[in-house]
């Protein structure tokens, strides 16, 4: 029978604690950064130019038909070598999160933003409404509404695939669950406290995305 | 910047002049004219898939017209937002030509004032106190001065209808295209959507009404144009067209109404 042992994972819980953060702050930067590029992206794909749209559906698709791992090594090991000069892991880590990040949130801004009906943004338009006006002020605002659930369950998932950096040694949550384990030789105690702690982050979240999901149904 | 005007379009408001439309290999505008002069209302009737609706969406360019021209007061429309010199760019043209949908189109994410005041402060810059004055001025004029802040689903069909003409007035154009806007109308409430389109022709309104409406559309028009299959097919007063009428097509398709 095994017999539990936490007071050498509490010990190092400043350890647990600051791979949370560092968690967090590769999450949001990510997604800040995953945001932008994607509403870039997914402007592209609608631009009506047929270059822009190939371009912005094939960067896409390169990113989301690649496991994210994959995505990690290559551009911490092998991208260097074409640029010639090394990337920090933390770099590689923060372009690689947020570019996948950007392959599925343009994806999540594009089924928003056509499921408008386009009445709208033709009555938008007989009022002299130029695009981004009617863009800004007739379809986002709508569509923003209709994508919230798709949008927080992706960033769900972006805050899952950050534990993919400890590979590349960035001391995030995973990172330092290693680390303590590699200490303690506790692994039943140090990988149960990181499970309990993603999901003590992220439960929260999803029921938050529940609500905001049963709301945006009982609306329009 | 001043458009030199022929003297016979001094008073031309809108014209078309040989409008083809097709859609892939299908072609259902055949070259229509049709100018519209300042006060007047012309009524399109025509059987379904006649190119009214087509039509009358080539007038304000949401369709845009494969050959012919747009004019607005003798400047020629270019299918690009922004135009200079002697052309007129597509953001100015509806910015004096208002349109009110079958299907309402109002802005569900925007009370009954946000959806009237949102072209005088977004496209035309006024501030939102003057805008909100205007508005108000056309909501009350629609009947609808108590849903000022009522959202567009808590509204009937009929009153959505009011509130996009109200949306469309309160640009203040120099003439407004109607496209159908009764059809998707429960029967009861035809009257009060029609109701104000009357009072509009009265007080001079220059407008272009694609309409099933025959009665009413004699009733409140100067002209009537007679659509099918892509052409003009007849035009002329309304009592001539629908009491006198010498196409053959043009009879049948009256004689479906007078019963």
């Amino acid at each position: 029978m095994y017999t539990w042992s936490f007071a050498p994972i509490l010990q190092a819980s400043d350890l647990f604690l600051w791979g949370a953060w560092i968690t967090v702050v590769y999450t949001v930067a990510s997604i800040a950064i995953g945001l932008v590029l994607g509403l870039l992206l997914c402007f592209a794909r609608l631009s009506g130019i047929g270059p822009l749209n190939w371009l912005a559906q094939g960067f896409q698709e390169l990113f989301r038909c690649t496991p994210l791992l994959v995505q990690l090594l290559w551009i911490y090991y092998a991208l260097p070598l074409l640029l010639g000069f090394d990337l920090a892991n933390w770099a590689a880590a923060l372009i690689t999160l947020s570019l996948y990040a950007a392959a599925f949130y343009a994806e999540v801004f594009r089924g928003g933003i056509v499921s408008i009906d386009k009445g709208q943004s033709e009555a938008g338009a007989a009022i002299g409404m130029s695009g981004w006006q009617v863009m800004r002020r007739i379809v986002l605002p709508q569509a923003i509404r209709r994508m919230m659930p798709a949008f927080i369950n992706q960033s769900v998932t972006q805050f899952k695939n950050t534990s993919l950096i400890s590979v590349i040694s960035v001391a995030e949550l995973t990172y330092m669950a290693s680390i303590v384990n590699g200490q303690t030789y506790r692994p039943l105690e140090s990988y149960t406290v990181l499970a309990v702690l993603y999901f003590a982050i992220l439960f929260p979240i999803t029921k938050f995305a529940d609500i905001v999901e049963s709301r945006t149904r009982g609306g329009h | 910047m001043t458009s030199v005007t022929a003297p016979a379009a001094r008073d031309t408001v809108l014209a078309a002049r040989g409008i083809v439309k097709r859609f892939g290999a299908l072609t259902v505008l055949h070259g229509i004219d049709l100018s519209l002069t300042s006060g007047e209302v012309v009524a399109i009737i025509g059987p379904s898939g006649s190119g009214k609706s087509t039509f009358i969406r080539c007038m304000n360019m949401l369709e845009v017209p494969d050959a012919g021209e747009i004019s607005f007061r003798g400047r020629r429309v270019v299918p690009r937002f922004r135009a200079a010199g002697e052309t007129l760019g597509l953001g100015e043209l509806r910015r004096h030509v208002g349109m009110v949908f079958q299907h309402f189109n109002l802005f569900p994410h925007m009370s009954v004032l946000e959806n009237v005041i949102e072209g005088p402060v977004t496209v035309q810059r006024k501030p939102r106190a003057e805008a909100v004055d205007i508005a108000m001025d056309y909501i009350a004029k629609v009947g609808l001065a108590e849903k000022r802040d009522a959202r567009p689903d808590q509204l009937s069909g009929g009153q959505k209808q009011r509130v996009a003409i109200a949306r469309a007035l309160a640009m203040q154009p120099d003439a407004l295209l109607l496209d159908e806007i009764t059809s998707a109308l429960d029967p009861e409430l035809v009257g009060e959507v029609l109701g104000v389109v009357r009072n509009l022709a009265e007080q001079g309104m220059t407008m272009v009404l694609v309409t099933h409406e025959i009665s009413f559309a004699a009733d409140v028009s100067d002209r009537v144009v007679f659509m099918e299959a892509g052409r003009i097919a007849e035009e002329g007063s309304p009592d001539r067209i629908l009491h006198n009428p010498d196409n053959e097509r043009l009879k049948t398709f009256l004689a479906r109404f007078h019963g």
